[in-house]
């Protein structure tokens, strides 16, 4: 297994996940706002999308006022109307059943709703996500969501007891993500599935590169000028590199200065006076050459006290 | 210097101060086309992506994994190591996604997969079965001691004319003579619709440790225990086993496998054994939701006889061979039929 990530720890909602090749990567489960925020975004889709065929079915039907009546006659137009009648059973159990399955079996992985928010699923022990798995984390949707959801409401507030046994059903399996550290709902905990952030990163340029291309030699020949001794910088380490290349990649003349100022005070130059980005960027460059070449002898120093 | 200006890449690589950055950027191209197949993946135009990249996909997948190891162990330029742990992730995504074919997939579960999660969970089947058998005989033997208990098992409402004391004649009637009916269809298509969703039900309520699956089981086969009775205080128990058994036979199995299902996940989860209850858990729960995708297929079946052959066949040995058949079949498929050895194994590998 290769060596945990180098990243800095963010918040406690990183994850370490191991892949099939052995390799550690940081994962992000996605906040419990952004999963509700997709929920209601999908329930929505969902309810317009059955009043949508639900209408258009009707329309087709030409009216439900006389569906009842056509439907017992043995004529033709009932014959019809009674295979629209099943298209409509079908497409809302497919709406209620099938929606989730389908979008999560797809390469996204995700509903439209996770989508919007930023989310999808993966497998938690780092393997293939299965087929098996979305169905299992679907299935349980029923008795999380919809169930209790109908039972309200065919109980209403006035039936006392069958309500609040209704309600507390509903708040178990919609509170269940907030009890537990990755916030795993009962069809996660049963599909051995989670949901995480979609990673967005580009690829931004190489420091000791890019700019040398882009804006000649004159830069090169000024970063030349500075040299470091060993002493100077041996005195910090992985951390405050890592500080340091995001000082110079947002690039903006305040921080850079207050920088410079503890860096050249800290090593006692001062030869950086009105030059201090190019003075930084060879500290930077010379203080990563000096550390990846420790790192490639097995030595190296996490922070400026180590 | 010239040609560094122009920015070429072989000329950047010499240019480079730091062997990292050198390393970097002998590599970027991989990355970047990488990057483009999972980009154009993630929007879903799967149909964009040529042949020949997503072949080199998984290659090029495993490149950045490894140039990812390496860069962890010799580089310190912290964006060019987020960028490529979040690259290796989204290509992780996709590389292990869920398989693109739902119909490979399903081939697969069909010939071999499903009746291998069954058998997989085959003393579930069994607990499951012996309490149904116990619930039937409990719903006899309430009614047989106290009639009224009938009202309270089947309903008012669903009872309509089977009600004890009712005569013969009536009970005769409400088994036979219903092939004039009009809206058969509507009707299967109704009865698939909501035996889908008990079953559902019976599977998701396993995560109550299994309880209310079988509480469940039990008062459904009440329900037919009392109804077996007033039919054969009327001297019509065959005809009633004809008519229960065209669909039944189908139903009530799903109807078993549905329960079993949910009585594993539940066992699982009170006793997972050596493995932590998380595990244990996803490891049934993937099991069972295979089985479940068979259920749901074989209530759309139950369904179709339930509201077709039921109402053609008019008369008991028909029916009984239907059903019979139908137990057969299942029977045989789950339980003796080993299936293409190949998916089956995938299936089970990929698990």
């Amino acid at each position: 297994m290769s060596a945990a990530p180098t990243r800095l720890r963010r918040w406690g909602k990183d994850r370490i996940l191991v892949t099939p090749e052995g390799i550690a990567l940081p994962v992000t489960v996605a906040s419990r706002g952004a999963r509700l925020g997709a929920l209601i975004l999908d329930l929505i889709f969902i309810v317009v999308l059955m009043i949508g065929s639900t209408l258009a079915l009707a329309a087709i039907g030409g009216g439900v006022a006389g569906l009842g009546r056509e439907l017992r006659s043995g004529s033709a137009a009932g014959q019809a109307l009674q295979f629209l009648v099943i298209v409509w059973i079908v497409i809302m159990f497919l709406f209620r059943n099938a929606y989730f399955l389908f979008f999560e079996l797809g390469p996204r992985g995700a509903t439209p709703g996770k989508r919007m928010t930023g989310i999808r699923i993966a497998a938690r022990d780092g393997g293939r996500l299965t087929a098996e798995m979305v169905i299992a984390r679907n299935l349980l949707r029923d008795i999380e969501l919809f169930l209790p959801i109908v039972f309200i409401a065919s109980a209403g507030v006035d039936s006392g007891w069958a309500w609040l046994a209704a309600t507390a059903w509903f708040l178990i399996f919609m509170l269940f993500p907030l009890f537990n550290r990755d916030a795993l709902r009962a069809g996660d905990v049963i599909a051995g599935s989670w949901v995480l952030e979609r990673p967005r990163q580009k690829l931004e340029a190489a420091m000791s590169v890019a700019r040398d291309a882009a804006l000649g030699p004159a830069i090169e020949a000024a970063r030349r000028g500075y040299q470091f001794e060993e002493a100077e910088l041996a005195v910090y380490g992985e951390f405050e590199l890592q500080a340091l290349e995001r000082v110079l990649r947002e690039d903006r003349q305040q921080s850079i200065e207050t920088v410079y100022q503890t860096i050249a005070e800290k090593i006692g130059r001062n030869d950086g006076w009105n030059d201090e980005k190019a003075f930084l960027e060879a500290y930077y460059t010379q203080l990563r050459a000096r550390l990846e070449s420790g790192m490639r002898m097995g030595r190296r120093k996490a922070d400026k006290f180590s | 210097m010239n040609a560094a200006v122009s920015s070429s890449s072989w000329s950047a690589i010499e240019t480079a101060a730091l062997r990292s950055d050198r390393f970097r950027l002998d590599r970027e191209a991989d990355w970047k086309r990488l990057e483009a197949i999972v980009t154009r993946m993630e929007k879903g135009r799967l149909r964009g992506v040529s042949d020949e990249d997503l072949l080199a996909l998984p290659g090029l997948y495993r490149t950045v994994a490894s140039s990812l190891s390496i860069a962890r162990e010799t580089s310190l330029d912290a964006a060019t190591l987020a960028y490529l742990e979040a690259l290796v992730q989204r290509a992780w995504f996709i590389v292990y996604g869920p398989r693109s074919s739902l119909w490979e997939w399903l081939r697969g579960f069909l010939g071999g997969g499903w009746s291998a999660a069954v058998r997989a969970i085959w003393l579930d089947v069994v607990i499951a079965l012996a309490v149904m058998v116990a619930g039937t005989v409990v719903g006899w033997l309430l009614v047989s001691h106290d009639p009224e208990w009938y009202f309270s098992l089947v309903g008012r409402g669903m009872a309509g004319d089977r009600v004890p004391g009712a005569s013969v004649q009536e009970l005769h009637g409400t088994l036979f003579g219903l092939s004039k009916e009009n809206g058969m269809s509507v009707f299967a298509a109704q009865l698939f619709s909501n035996n889908a969703q008990v079953a559902i039900l019976a599977f998701a309520l396993g995560f109550a440790f299994g309880v209310p699956s079988l509480l469940l089981l039990v008062q459904n086969l009440a329900v037919l225990g009392a109804m077996a009775w007033l039919y054969h205080g009327a001297g019509l128990t065959l005809d009633f086993a004809g008519w229960i058994a065209v669909h039944g036979t189908t139903e009530l199995f799903a109807i078993l496998l549905a329960g079993a299902a949910g009585l594993h996940i539940g066992r699982s989860l009170a006793f997972p054994g050596n493995r932590p209850v998380l595990q244990a858990a996803a490891e049934a729960g993937r099991r069972a939701a295979l089985v479940m995708t068979g259920v749901v297929l074989m209530l759309v079946i139950a369904a179709l006889l339930e509201g077709f052959a039921r109402q053609l066949v008019d008369q008991t040995f028909g029916r009984l061979v239907i059903g019979g058949f139908m137990l057969a079949l299942w029977s045989a498929y789950f339980f003796a039929f080993r299936g293409n050895a190949d998916s089956a194994t995938r299936v089970e590998r990929r698990r």
